[in-house]
């Protein structure tokens, strides 16, 4: 079992539909895995198109910040999920560049519990970004 | 001078109280000392070979006097009554508690500072030209544009966790004195019929492989930057190497995909990324403009100073070694040398930073800064004060006389600090410049750039050195190679490598000789050193380093 992460806090994942593999994709997906050294400019966006879920194999790969957000320029509208090792001081940064939501493990969700993800529920005040882009 | 408006306090004081609370959880477990490091580094702490080290940003290296003077109360009360000034014109505590950081964060945010971004694999502080909005030979002051990007770049949510660090560095000057071309990014400020823009220079570095960078566009229009400084970082966030920390900055992504194609990408996204910039930061940027006017000059009788110039020969060699022509008549740009013969490069005492914060508020129109070379400038003084200037400065230490020449040496931390190194800089320093003072020879010589690094990761400059010296590890010993003609101009260029390496105890009389070479050969003294390199290159100057090869060879 895995914990989703949300700007309400910890909830149980209700997504039942399964994912299909990047590389292994067709027209009719509907989610989405995506590795972190994916090219997100080669991520087909179909209509049928619901859940795309990004890997993060460490905190200190960044990739898929970058993925996330071009996703979103790309006119991605469904649900965009970070998966793996994300911590607790990420949450503003997922938010922030277009993710929905953050799935973590079991042991993760113990050593930061629901708090310490809540306290970056504020991702929306305090970010340069909002004042440079108007 | 920029001031912090309600929105930049509300950021820094949420930031530290986070970084308060990160600490804390780094306690209790709830964080792994792997996960905590990127976010100390990012909060500018680092782990030195004894001690935690404290980095804070000076951005673009402008600060007044009660920053100065918080430095200083910083120093006291937390650290060793000293801090070292750097090459990224940051300053450095070497000694500082982990558990007092956050206090120390808080004191810094008093006064309009912080220590973000000064470490990690982040966007760094920006630097600029340290005579920015003094010079005479200035097209336009780079700062408010530097502190655009450092809104810009702080907290990036895109760009906290790159394959690696990534520096920016702006000149607003046709003579580059940002080392534009040897950053991730250099912004040279130009005009194409009228218009202001910038040259973005792209993929130079130092360190273990050097580089130059190489012209990614020759003009792009003002208004484009944040855009376009977000598509190279955004596309390099991508594709860069994450599978070894030795490739992962841009000048290797550059190199290995080439200049071209890392234009066609960076193109490709900006015109995607270009639409999500209203245009409002442009209006700031204009707001930032007119917070970094000129102080309004004035005209004063400078008698005193023509006086003080040829009656006192001490004050004269001063004001001909540390003074920079200013923009306004009558005035002069100051350097005050942290050189002092025999001292450590870049490190300042409390009295020292106190000093020089009073002169700022009574003769310098309250600014100070510091230059990359690791010296301190006031950078409006009109030269009536020259001399009340110079007398106070002779009460702390500060009147070194040496701004260009041999003694104003780059050194980096070296092994006497910093976990990374391999030899030791400081005594390097140390010993040539109280060499060459006791031979007194360093006004003789003329502009000489001696640059010294610990290690191969170069933050000493060594590779564009006039002289650049890397201490290097050989089988537990310390040995120091030496390169020639390094240049971190407009016409930047990496020094080549002279030979062999030198012992420590070789090292300084191998100097000496290069320098006996270099008075010879030298047409006159009009010619600088790295002149007579240019003309007449390496082979001459081998000669003088290794006379024992030409003896065997003979």
């Amino acid at each position: 079992m895995t914990v989703l992460v949300t700007d309400a806090g910890f909830t149980a994942d209700t997504w039942d539909k399964g994912y299909t593999p990047y590389g292994e994709a067709a027209n009719d997906v509907i989610a989405l895995d995506v590795p972190s050294d994916v090219n997100p400019a080669d991520i087909a966006i179909t209509p049928s198109l619901q859940m795309i879920r990004i890997d993060f194999p460490s905190f200190a790969d960044g990739r898929g910040f970058t993925i996330a957000r071009m996703l979103r320029l790309a006119g991605y509208k469904g649900r965009l999920r970070a998966r793996g090792h994300v911590i607790s001081d990420q949450y503003a940064m997922v938010r922030r560049t277009g993710f929905d939501e953050v799935e973590i493990t079991q042991d993760l969700a113990a050593r930061q519990p629901q708090d310490q993800w809540q306290f970056r529920a504020d991702w929306k005040d305090n970010d340069y970004q909002t004042r440079m882009r108007g | 001078m920029y001031t912090y408006n309600e929105f930049d306090k509300s950021f820094i004081q949420t930031r530290n109280a986070q970084f308060r609370g990160q600490v804390e959880r780094r306690i209790d477990g709830s964080l792994t000392e792997d996960e905590f490091k990127p976010l100390r580094l990012m909060n500018g702490l680092y782990l030195q070979l004894h001690a935690y080290m404290l980095r804070v940003a000076i951005p673009y290296g402008t600060l007044n006097g009660g920053q100065m003077r918080q430095l200083a109360f910083i120093a006291d009360k937390w650290d060793k009554g000293y801090g070292h000034f750097t090459t990224r014109q940051n300053i450095q505590f070497n000694w500082p508690e982990l558990k007092d950081v956050p206090d120390i964060l808080d004191a810094l945010a008093e006064v309009e500072m912080h220590a973000i971004q000064t470490s990690g694999n982040t966007i760094r502080n920006v630097t600029a030209d340290h005579f920015a909005g003094a010079a005479a030979d200035e097209i336009a002051d780079p700062r408010p544009v530097a502190e655009l990007i450092r809104q810009w770049s702080t907290d990036h949510p895109e760009f906290q966790f790159m394959p690696r660090k990534f520096k920016v560095a702006v000149t607003g000057s046709t003579n580059d004195r940002a080392v534009t071309r040897a950053h991730d990014i250099g912004l040279r400020m130009v005009k194409k019929d009228g218009v202001a823009g910038f040259e973005v220079i792209v993929g130079g570095g130092l360190g273990r492989t050097p580089m130059i960078g190489k012209v990614i566009t020759n003009f792009l229009p003002q208004e484009d930057l944040l855009p376009y400084l977000e598509s190279i970082v955004s596309v390099w966030n991508q594709i860069g190497r994450r599978d070894n920390k030795y490739k992962a900055r841009i000048k290797i992504t550059v190199h290995e995909h080439g200049i071209e194609e890392i234009r066609r990408l960076v193109d490709e996204r900006f015109s995607i990324v270009k639409g999500t910039f209203s245009g409002i930061d442009q209006q700031r940027l204009a707001e930032y403009e007119k917070q970094f006017a000129a102080p309004e000059f004035t005209a004063k009788s400078d008698a005193g100073f023509k006086d003080a110039y040829h009656n006192d020969p001490v004050f004269r060699a001063w004001c001909d070694t540390n003074l920079a022509a200013h923009k306004a008549d009558g005035y002069s740009i100051v350097s005050i040398s942290i050189k002092k013969h025999g001292q450590t490069p870049g490190d300042a005492t409390s009295d020292q930073m106190r000093l020089m914060a009073d002169l700022a508020e009574q003769y310098g129109h309250n600014e100070l800064r510091i230059s990359h070379e690791q010296n301190v400038i006031l950078p409006h003084v009109h030269k009536s004060d020259l001399p009340a200037i110079h007398a106070a400065l002779k009460t702390q230490d500060l009147a070194t006389a040496n701004i260009g020449l041999i003694s104003d040496i780059i050194a980096c931390p070296g092994m006497d600090y910093c976990a990374l190194a391999t030899a030791r800089s400081i005594p390097v320093a140390q010993e040539i410049a109280t060499r060459f003072e006791d031979l007194k020879l360093e006004h003789e010589i003329g502009n000489l750039k001696i640059k010294i690094s610990g290690c191969i990761n170069a933050c000493g400059h060594h590779h564009v050195g006039h002289i650049g010296i890397l201490g290097l590890d050989r089988a537990g010993v310390e040995n120091y190679q030496v390169t020639l003609g390094g240049d971190h101009t407009e016409t930047a260029k990496v020094g080549d490598r002279a030979g062999p390496g030198f012992a420590a105890d070789e090292l300084v009389p191998a100097i000496e000789r290069l320098v006996d070479a270099y008075l010879e050969l030298r047409t006159g003294k009009d010619e600088e050193f790295i002149e007579t390199y240019r003309r007449i290159g390496l082979a001459p100057f081998k000669v003088a380093l290794y006379p024992e090869a030409q003896a065997d060879a003979a």
